[in-house]
């Protein structure tokens, strides 16, 4: 036999066969992936998925002084008095309420602030708007809040000074339960509706100007171009953030609420999760806490997933 | 069609040019007269009134933040957090991310599917509030790191930048006997840089803002946060007066000082916001080219 034939043979199997050996030889190969992943893996697994676990105090008489295995189960007790509580439905109204608030009044906002923008023909004046209304997006709650509070308090607050001078009674924009959502709305419109044009600019960003030409030789006027061809190039982006949106439908600004709300309001600014952090943390509760907090995140993941499964079936990226 | 002829201003960009600029000076007005304020000489000032600059310069209220240790203490435990979480934010997120890139790794699957699972559910705050307890983080600054030190979000569409570089070099760099770990580290973290800024800018803006994590982790007031200081600072001071709750009327800190203190919350985020304009709008866009 000559040499050159045996050489050009296939190599002989260093190759494992068998499931096991070949996921072994898997395994081994990736092995620098592995370690790549073991540190966010670890932090998935013991801050993500471990948490779940405490779930199950919601089932529970929880006291800490017993111990999870020492409380008392009490079954579905704690769902029950949640659902018979009046404080249940206020807190569904006001998270309802907040979220249709956002809905008429927020979600437009960003689209409109587009289309005008979009419109400006001057790139520095385009540009130095954007800059302005892009940066109350990258502060904190805190400094929103804590500008909120001497714009509109009824000691401090400089547009309640401007009223004052105006002959009018002052206005407690942050005490009276009637102004409360309209406030919070006004409040995340201020920090996000500027934030919020970029996408819609994106999408607008990519028709093409001859578009636009082609409808001035026609004879149609700004109205007619924005109607006929901007709208129309931004309508899936509009219909899927509109649906996406309704999919948050159960969460409402945490950090907002919790700085905004005083007792004064309480009736119109209660929602789960500040429910939950006032029992389950402050009171130590912690049952009624996690049974609060359990199941704002069930409906929550019910209209995320739904709304998501929606945007995929029109062929879209969703959220995942 | 000459865009020149386009450039005469009519009726229709008149109305349009003025309802953006209301918008935008809406937008700036808090921050003109928290500006204009915090750098008013205490002896002139004069409450609620308004100026765009001040009538008389003065850093007065800033020297005597910068002077109180409960300010200093809060400056310098935020600066840790911002930048020891934000680096191990980093390192973190963009390994695991890589490591998801890898299509024949087994238990990719399973990973991608748990991460993604944290994006529509989580426990709740007190279920998460009970593991840093357990874990005996409570009062320490690394209950503000640990528990976010990646999130799914980012996760996404890291991986999917990743995935977007071309592939060739990496081939390349194997075929010349590179590691994969070298791999990682000389050729796909470089090509990453801008990934790496907008990343790096998400995360530090986020430390830096973080108000709810502090303020349940961190009962000990000598250890507060920035933001935790200013809103006991503005906020509660103002609630206490408002439903009437007893104070000692001298505890209760002047106007300019609390507006400083405010633009001394948010100095850092208008430092670096020309590049996190840039970054940012950037970021957003990776997002919505994820797959």
């Amino acid at each position: 036999m000559d040499k050159a034939a045996i050489s050009a043979a296939p190599r002989p199997a260093v190759r494992p066969q068998g499931y096991w050996p070949r996921l072994g030889r898997r395994l081994l190969q990736y092995r620098t992936m592995y370690v790549l992943a073991l540190p966010g893996i670890l932090y998935f697994l013991l801050f993500k998925l471990a948490p779940l676990w405490g779930l199950l105090l919601a089932f529970q008489n929880f006291n800490p002084y017993l111990g999870f295995f020492g409380s008392e189960w009490v079954g579905l007790a704690h769902f029950e008095a949640l659902f018979t509580d009046r404080n249940f439905y206020m807190m569904l109204r006001n998270t309802f309420a907040i979220n249709l608030f956002g809905l008429v009044f927020m979600f437009p906002l960003p689209i409109i602030l587009a289309l005008m923008l979009n419109e400006v023909r001057h790139e520095a004046f385009k540009r130095i708007n954007q800059s302005i209304v892009y940066l109350p997006h990258f502060l904190s709650w805190v400094v929103v809040a804590s500008m909120t509070f001497f714009l509109l308090s009824t000691d401090v607050g400089i547009v309640n000074k401007l009223v004052g001078e105006a002959g009018f009674p002052r206005i407690s924009f942050l005490s009276e339960p009637d102004y409360f959502w309209g406030m919070i709305t006004a409040q995340t419109m201020w920090k996000e509706a500027g934030w919020g044009t970029i996408i819609f600019l994106a999408a607008m960003a990519g028709v093409d100007p001859q578009r636009y030409e082609a409808a001035v030789v026609d004879g149609a006027n700004r109205w007619r171009q924005i109607w006929h061809i901007t709208l129309p190039a931004i309508r899936p982006t509009i219909i899927i953030l509109l649906i996406l949106r309704l999919g948050q439908m159960a969460d409402v600004g945490f950090e907002q609420m919790l700085l905004m709300m005083n007792p004064l309001v309480m009736q119109v600014a209660e929602v789960f999760d500040t429910y939950a952090y006032t029992q389950g943390i402050l009171r130590g509760q912690i049952s009624t806490g996690v049974t609060v907090g359990m199941f704002k995140g069930v409906v929550g993941f019910v209209l995320v997933v739904g709304s998501n499964y929606i945007v995929k079936k029109m062929g879209q990226e969703g959220i995942y | 069609m000459s865009f020149v002829a386009q450039k005469r201003l009519t009726l229709f960009d008149w109305v349009n040019y003025s309802l953006l600029s209301l918008f935008s000076l809406l937008c700036i007005f808090p921050f003109l007269y928290v500006f204009s304020v915090s750098f008013t000489d205490p002896e002139v000032y004069v409450p609620l009134r308004f100026y765009l600059f001040p009538e008389k310069w003065s850093l007065a209220s800033y020297s005597y933040i910068l002077s109180t240790n409960s300010f200093l203490n809060a400056l310098k435990s935020t600066t840790f957090i911002t930048v020891v979480g934000t680096v191990l934010n980093l390192v973190v997120s963009f390994s695991l991310a890589y490591a998801l890139t890898k299509k024949g790794m087994p238990g990719r699957g399973m990973m991608m599917g748990f991460i993604v699972f944290t994006l529509v559910f989580s426990a709740g705050i007190v279920p998460n509030y009970l593991l840093v307890k357990e874990l005996g983080l409570l009062n320490s600054y690394w209950a503000l790191i640990w528990p976010v030190l990646t999130n799914a979000w980012s996760l996404i569409i890291i991986k999917s930048f990743l995935e977007s570089l071309p592939s060739e070099l990496e081939d390349a760099a194997r075929i010349d006997g590179c590691s994969d770990l070298a791999v990682f580290l000389r050729i796909v973290i470089p090509l990453s840089m801008p990934a790496i800024a907008a990343f790096t800018l998400f995360f530090a803006v986020t430390h830096w803002n973080t108000y709810f994590n502090a303020l349940i982790y961190l009962s000990d007031s000598k250890k507060w946060t920035l933001q935790v200081l200013v809103k006991t600072l503005v906020i509660d001071t103002d609630i206490a007066g408002m439903a009437g709750a007893g104070g000692d009327e001298k505890s209760v800190p002047q106007e300019t000082i609390r507006m400083a203190s405010i633009v001394l919350a948010m100095a850092p985020i208008l430092v670096v916001y020309p590049f996190l304009q840039k970054h940012f709008a950037k970021g957003v866009m990776l997002g919505s080219v994820k797959g």
